[in-house]
């Protein structure tokens, strides 16, 4: 596998058998999360744009390695405020740090970063472009729901235009032979793009605006996204259409037993409280599962696994 | 006014070529990008510019000559982001010796400026990267942001 010891910027350079080695990888962290594998190296994690959830989880995946962590959660606070270039930035830290783990709101910024820093970069998300971990610790979950990621029904609810979680999926999952439904409102559709890339690579699709029990009775994996008020340029469309996308628990009569419903969170609305109960409710579980994906990348990218 | 004096003065419009390049179907809004990327203003020969020619082809062209002066394929190739058809006619003794029609290179860099206004390379002092993702239909697609940009959206830096 060629990515090992190097930086993560996203998964496309990836084959089937890395991200399926990766996921071996992360469970074998699951069933053995606190190793001292880190034990005497720094990792800075560089947030130009707060996100606490992410970073939180990169930084507990560190300490229970062992690692120590130096960084910043907010951009205001550092020199990029006073016009410090990226690269500048990047070069100081790596004189301090083992590896970087950034999150960025220019999209890119962790490309170039990785271009100009003599230690590897993961990335921790940049703007709407790529957030590598998340699409990991999606099929971390999927595979540990399901027993396999090959020929699932997944179903993709929500915004699905704007949703960077649902196009890295898209591009992963495309190794697996999967199924997948875009559940959405017509202004929040699959791009165009995207569809023509199942399309050139053989993945099988459909559409649908209605979202009901009816729709996700076939469903292995339902995946819910947030329908933003932000994204409509229509407010009377949003008003429509804003309680369709709304997952309740008595739609869940009906489904597999094997299905489990995922969500990159966080939560507004689109996942009714009612469902948190229901055994096929997986959301908590899947960002907890993001630990163990994430003590995997970590360890790669500093060439630490076998 | 004979056909032979017509035709003669036409021709005087641009003067014949010893040695060197006619750059020839610039569409006629491309002129100065044509002189911008190829640096024509740090030439010393004469050059002569000819823009809102008309054209059977193109309805309304721009020509540049160029006296002692050839071009190499990397200097080439960089036109073809801005015009795919433009032809470059080497001139040796009078006598046009080679057409050079020029291809669409797999990369460009530092010519063309990202069309996502939260690219990073719009924001840091560092040099553009585009895969041509799409020959025939010449399409690039930024290194960094992943966004396309077909040719007709092009903007150079």
């Amino acid at each position: 596998m060629d990515q090992t010891g190097r930086s993560l910027i996203s998964l496309e350079g990836l084959d089937r058998d890395d991200i399926l080695w990766l996921l071996e990888q992360a469970a074998s962290f699951e069933s053995n999360p606190d190793r001292k594998i880190l034990d005497g190296k720094i990792v800075a994690t560089l947030f130009f744009e707060p996100s606490t959830r992410t970073r939180l989880s990169f930084e507990t995946a560190v300490n229970r390695l062992g690692g120590r962590v130096i960084g910043f959660s907010d951009a205001a606070t550092t020199s990029s405020s006073k016009g410090e270039t990226l690269k500048d930035t990047i070069m100081m830290v790596s004189n301090y740090a083992d590896l970087i783990i950034m999150r960025h709101y220019l999209e890119g910024a962790a490309r170039y970063a990785s271009e100009v820093s003599p230690v590897p970069i993961i990335n921790a998300g940049d703007g709407a472009n790529q957030h590598p971990s998340q699409t990991m610790l999606d099929l971390y979950s999927m595979l540990k729901t399901q027993g396999r990621l090959d020929n699932l029904n997944i179903y993709l609810v929500g915004d699905l235009k704007y949703g960077r979680t649902v196009h890295s999926m898209l591009t992963a999952m495309r190794f697996f032979n999967p199924t997948f439904h875009f559940i959405s409102p017509d202004e929040l559709k699959m791009p165009e793009e995207y569809k023509e890339y199942c399309r050139i690579n053989g993945i099988k699709f459909e559409e649908h605006t209605r979202f009901d029990e009816e729709t996700i009775a076939d469903a292995d994996i339902l995946y819910m996204t947030r329908v933003q008020r932000e994204r409509f340029t229509d407010l009377m469309e949003y008003e429509r259409v804003k309680d369709m996308y709304i997952l309740r628990n008595e739609m869940l009569r009906n489904t597999k037993p094997n299905l489990r419903i995922l969500h990159p969170l966080p939560r507004v609305n689109e996942i009714a409280q009612d469902v948190d109960d229901n055994p096929k409710a997986y959301y908590f579980q899947q960002a907890k599962n993001g630990l163990f994906v994430r003590e995997a990348l970590i360890c790669n990218a500093l060439n630490l696994l076998k | 006014m004979t056909i032979m004096e017509k035709n003669a003065k036409t021709e005087l419009l641009v003067a014949a070529l010893e040695n060197g390049t006619v750059i020839d179907h610039i569409p006629s809004n491309k002129v100065f990008d044509v002189v911008n990327l190829l640096k024509l203003t740090d030439i010393n020969t004469p050059i002569t510019i000819g823009a809102n020619l008309s054209s059977r082809k193109m309805g309304s062209k721009g020509i540049i000559k160029i006296a002692d002066r050839y071009f190499s394929e990397e200097e080439c190739s960089k036109l073809s982001v801005i015009a795919p058809n433009i032809v470059l006619n080497i001139i040796r003794d009078f006598e046009v010796v080679e057409k050079k029609r020029i291809a669409m290179p797999d990369e460009v860099r530092g010519i063309v400026r990202c069309g996502n206004p939260k690219c990073i390379t719009n924001h840091e002092p560092m040099q553009t990267v585009f895969d041509v993702v799409d020959k025939e239909n010449g399409t690039i697609r930024c290194r960094y942001c992943n966004k396309d940009i077909h040719k007709t959206e092009i903007k150079l830096l």
